[in-house]
């Protein structure tokens, strides 16, 4: 079943008009956000396909610098992100691509700040649902159908168990899991999609574990 | 768990309950989550459905693009002042499915009921509903789990998506799923309700997603009226005991293979269609500029 919740039909709660380019919009521009952690100076938002067709119309350009400010795809501050970013000396720009990518609703989102620096490229699959395919150049395969969470994680031995004990410890099933990394010994990520839902509280629990860097929810 | 419409009938029978009942069940069990939680979530949706249908009913809304707005306004003034051709309860409904989408196109806060291009015929036939049948604030939220449950139904069998159906699978689907809730609120059986989602969807099989300029405007707004007005219908027609002569699921599965076939230019691309008009093409040029496709 690829629906699983009678909120998946009447919801989400958001801000129109588009719940693939405006609420899937916003979502992809927050899992940025969450995951990069730290508040972003700069971001460049890369547009392929129906996104860079008709982003103007559809407020997805206002809606993706929203998520990157932490708004979520409900928050009435998504229709004057601009003015707000200005605020928070977050400086933004959009770049139309004229290279067609699998999906016809795709955006990389390149931000950072004086320190660091993040890519991610993520797809708006309908009904505010998004996936990430990429994060700093590690591919992601995730079905969407399932709560998922990403960790990213010094690549050292232990650190994969500790975080599916905790997990296990929370009652949480693994329907999935992927680990990646670029190079030996240096950053590496793990997919993971579970049955349930993983509160706060787990999120919080597998933050504090050794080696674990950043966690991040990616769908409900 | 049920997972089809006969299925779902079969356990409101078994268990002499209603419909929005087993939804909220199954909502508890599979999400492991307390009735009162899984009301409260509801009720927010409704309130947030409550205010963009207000909206849009008083206020000129107006969208980024110029093409949708106060339309709503309009019919919800005209039917105040006149005596109106099609009665106060289907234009009500109309005039408020009209206003939640204008919101929406005006960039405005809604639930998507079960998609944004289709979010105002749930609320809309609904809000007319309280007019009409003075319902508790309970027997509101339920109509939402009953539209809800064959929105699942739907979703899970079909599609609720423009891209992959067409507009059947989106103001289609949002139209079975009034229709459905209608029923229940107006004390009808469950076996009438889905009656009233089969005559409902076979009636907007084949209707496609051709939306000018890409965006969701023009016709998604007055489909959503139109969609409104079928849901009330159906729903009279199933609670006279009229019944529909292919069952619900079959219906549901036409609508899925008719999506399938239907060509591309037609599912959300703006290619053809409406958007393929001189018109239509000449909106798109005013809105991104004559080197857009």
């Amino acid at each position: 079943m690829k629906f699983r919740s009678v909120f998946d039909i009447i919801g989400p709660v958001m801000i129109g008009p588009s719940s693939s380019h405006t609420a899937g919009a916003a979502r992809i521009g927050l899992v940025a956000r969450q995951l990069f952690q730290k508040k972003p100076t700069w971001v460049a938002f890369h547009l392929y396909g129906s996104f860079a067709k008709t982003y103007k119309g559809h407020g997805t350009d206002v809606a993706l610098v929203a998520g990157v400010l932490g708004y979520d795809t409900h928050d009435e501050r998504i229709t004057n992100s601009f003015e707000h970013a200005k605020a928070n000396d977050l400086s933004f720009s959009f770049h139309e691509e004229e290279a067609h990518l699998d999906h016809p609703n795709t955006v990389k989102i390149r931000l950072g700040n004086e320190d660091d620096e993040m890519e991610l490229i993520g797809i708006s699959i309908g009904g505010g649902k998004v996936e990430v395919k990429e994060l700093n150049g590690f591919d992601l395969r995730l079905s969407g159908n399932h709560p998922a969470i990403l960790v990213v994680h010094d690549d050292r031995y232990g650190t994969i168990a500790s975080v599916a004990t905790k997990l296990a410890q929370n009652e949480i099933n693994i329907g999935h899991m992927e680990v990646s990394r670029k190079e030996q010994g240096k950053e590496a990520l793990m997919v993971i999609e579970v049955d349930e839902n993983i509160d706060e509280y787990t999120i919080s629990d597998l933050t504090k574990l050794e080696h674990v860097k950043k966690v991040t929810k990616i769908h409900e | 768990m049920f997972r089809n419409v006969e299925e779902l009938i079969q356990l409101c029978e078994d268990k002499n309950c209603s419909i929005s009942e087993v939804m909220i069940k199954q909502e508890m069990e599979v999400h492991e989550r307390s009735r009162e939680d899984i009301i409260a979530q509801m009720e927010k949706n409704l309130d947030v459905m409550e205010r963009a249908a207000n909206r849009g009913i008083i206020e000129q809304v107006r969208s980024v693009s110029g093409l949708t707005g106060g339309d709503g306004k309009k019919l919800h003034e005209y039917m105040q002042l006149n005596d109106t051709l099609s009665g106060h309860v289907m234009l009500d409904a109309v005039s408020k499915s009209m206003a939640t989408n204008e919101v929406n196109a005006a960039m405005g806060t809604i639930c998507a009921t079960p998609t944004a291009g289709s979010a105002g015929v749930v609320p809309g036939t609904l809000f007319a509903m309280k007019e009409k049948l003075n319902p508790s604030k309970e027997q509101m939220i339920r109509y939402l789990f009953v539209s809800g449950a064959f929105g699942y139904v739907i979703a899970n069998n079909a599609s609720i998506s423009g891209a992959a159906g067409g507009c059947q699978a989106e103001v289609g689907s949002a139209t079975g799923m009034a229709a459905a809730a209608i029923v229940e609120m107006a004390g009808g059986t469950p076996k009438q309700s889905g009656q009233a989602m089969a005559m409902a969807l076979k009636n907007m099989l084949g209707l496609v997603c051709d939306p000018v300029a890409g965006l969701v405007e023009v016709p998604c707004v007055k489909r959503n009226a139109f969609g409104a007005s079928n849901a009330l219908v159906a729903a009279d027609l199933a609670l006279a005991g009229i019944e529909s002569r292919i069952p619900c699921d079959e219906v549901i599965d036409a609508m899925y293979r008719i999506g399938e076939t239907m060509p591309s230019s037609l599912r959300e691309t703006g290619e053809g269609g409406l958007a393929a008009t001189p018109t239509g093409r000449r909106y798109q040029e005013q809105i991104f500029g004559s080197g857009s496709k």
